[in-house]
């Protein structure tokens, strides 16, 4: 077995042309524990611990730029007045353990179901960023997953930022679980509700194989929210959640039923959108 | 019970471990069983040697380095038990690749006091009866001063969330959040 240990980015994709097929570690909370119960056993490893460039990260002007490296606890801290939506999320995984270790890269690259800063990234739109020693590429999250624990990317790359636009107004993560900590999302829920650009943009987690975007129920509730107010009838609150319970695609696993995850649905978008608008 | 649901760690089979060894230069690249990295733990250099590469953390301070105090009760990141610090950050060793922790600084359990004394926490923990089995005190023990040292004045809420991530089978945590009061009290000098 390998371990490349690069501390700049370019030694890391340098690392990776010449082991393609290397396997990369981040914060090793999802990585490890695959390889304590050998159902991971890899030969090459770039581990991205070091790389510096990967951790930081920008908010200034009209777009985010986050790097692979940037924490959860990093979001729950230095992100939080930037980013109170994703700072939410960040503060229902796992422990403090799992938040300092844990990063946003790894969230993407695990691509699972439940990954909480998953249905974030959707509604925002995030685009992923992938470093290769032949230069990068950039793919829409909602092209980078393209099914559960599954992702686009190619031998050789790595994801070396997420970015998405700047949006002003409320954000929300609404997440269910059977503890407060340590818990992997039966269903969890991310809102952005974009004033500048009049458009309502929520994703779901654990409910689909990916992140799931109820477009018709964004459309509805788009169309007929009074922008100027920040209000919403309540048959229109009903409608919405409706539309979003409608659009899910979820299973029933050890952690819940399809039905349970279908009803959490509809009860987060109406909390996620109450919540969002002026009371 | 790590060696069993890991082929890896059978084949590495017994490792020597030379505590004199020297430090590793900042290595690009570890490469093949044989060759051997230092870690620095508590203070002090150590050098794994035919070592698995995949071999976590935890694994190599039981098992390899003579340093049993952080426990592996679960292996995946979810009990807290193997907590200790990396760089000063509190993270589960079980979810550290051990040779990835080259260059880093590591305290465990056994380093949080130095010389033969135990520390405020080890203390208040064993005079409050915050241990009964034991099997979960030493990653509480590390997961406390990591909050005291940043939180000195923590409300319950904040230290109930700081061990959220610290699973206690036997206590029911109520002692366990005596004793953080109690080394709270002792700190801030307003103790009985
Ligand atoms: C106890 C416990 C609790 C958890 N709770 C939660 C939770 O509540 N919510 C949640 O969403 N997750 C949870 N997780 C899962 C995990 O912590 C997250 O998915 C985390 O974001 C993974 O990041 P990491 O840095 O640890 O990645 P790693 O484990 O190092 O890597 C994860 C995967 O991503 C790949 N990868 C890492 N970095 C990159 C990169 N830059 N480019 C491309 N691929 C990359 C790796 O090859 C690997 O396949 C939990 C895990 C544990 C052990
Ligand atoms: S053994 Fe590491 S968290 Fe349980
Ligand atoms: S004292 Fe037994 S698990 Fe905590």
């Amino acid at each position: 077995m390998t371990v490349a240990r690069p501390t700049t980015l370019d030694e890391a994709v340098d690392a990776l042309a010449a082991m393609p097929d290397a396997q990369l570690l981040a914060g090793g909370t999802d990585f490890m524990v695959e390889v304590n119960f050998g159902h991971r056993r890899p030969t090459e490893v770039v581990a991205l611990r070091r790389v510096a460039e990967l951790r930081s990260h920008s908010t200034d002007g009209d777009e985010i730029v986050l790097g692979a490296n940037v924490t959860y606890s990093q979001l729950q801290t230095e992100l939080a007045e930037a980013l109170p939506g994703l700072a939410a999320a960040a503060r229902t995984v796992g422990s403090p353990q799992i938040r300092n270790a844990g990063t946003i890269g790894g969230n993407v690259g695990t691509a699972s179901p439940a990954g909480d800063t998953l249905p974030f990234l959707a509604a925002v739109e995030a685009d992923v960023v992938l470093a290769s020693a032949g230069g990068t590429r950039c793919l829409p999250l909602a092209d980078f997953i393209t099914g559960a624990k599954q992702t686009a990317i190619l031998p050789g790359e790595l994801i070396s930022e997420v970015r998405f636009a700047d949006v002003r107004g409320p954000q929300q993560f609404l997440k269910v679980g059977t503890r407060n900590a340590m818990v992997i999302s039966i269903a969890c829920c991310a809102m952005v509700v974009d004033i500048d650009r009049r458009r309502v943009r929520c994703a779901f987690g654990s409910v689909a194989a990916r992140p799931l975007r109820p477009t018709e129920a964004e459309d509805f509730i788009s169309e007929a929210l009074d922008w100027s107010a920040l209000d919403a009838e309540a048959d229109a609150v009903d409608r919405f959640a409706e539309l979003a319970a409608g659009a899910a695609e979820p299973i029933t696993d050890h952690r819940g039923t399809a039905e349970y995850r279908r009803h959490t649905v509809k009860v987060m978008a109406r909390r996620a959108l109450t919540r969002s608008l002026r009371a | 019970m790590t060696a069993d649901h890991n082929p890896g760690y059978a084949e590495a089979g017994r490792s020597q471990v030379d505590a004199a060894a020297e430090a590793e230069p900042a290595g690009f690249r570890l490469a093949d069983e044989s060759e051997s990295y230092a870690l620095r733990v508590n203070g002090r250099q150590e050098s794994v040697k035919a070592a698995w590469l995949g071999e976590s953390l935890l694994y190599v301070l039981r098992e390899r380095l003579g340093l049993p105090g952080s426990k592996n009760a679960c292996d995946q990141g979810e009990c807290g038990s193997c907590s200790v610090f990396l760089d000063g950050t509190l993270v589960v060793s079980c979810c550290v690749l051990a040779a990835d922790a080259v260059d880093a600084e590591v305290v465990t359990v056994e380093g949080l006091e130095p010389g033969e004394g135990l520390s405020d926490v080890q203390r208040h923990f064993l005079d409050a009866g915050a241990v009964q089995c034991g099997f979960c005190t030493p990653g509480l023990i590390v997961a406390v001063h990591d909050l005291l040292d940043r939180v000195p004045d923590a409300n319950e809420l904040t230290v109930r969330e700081a061990i959220s991530g610290n699973l206690c089978r036997c206590t029911g945590y109520g002692r366990i959040l005596q004793a953080v009061a109690d080394v709270q009290q002792e700190r801030a000098g307003t103790g009985p």
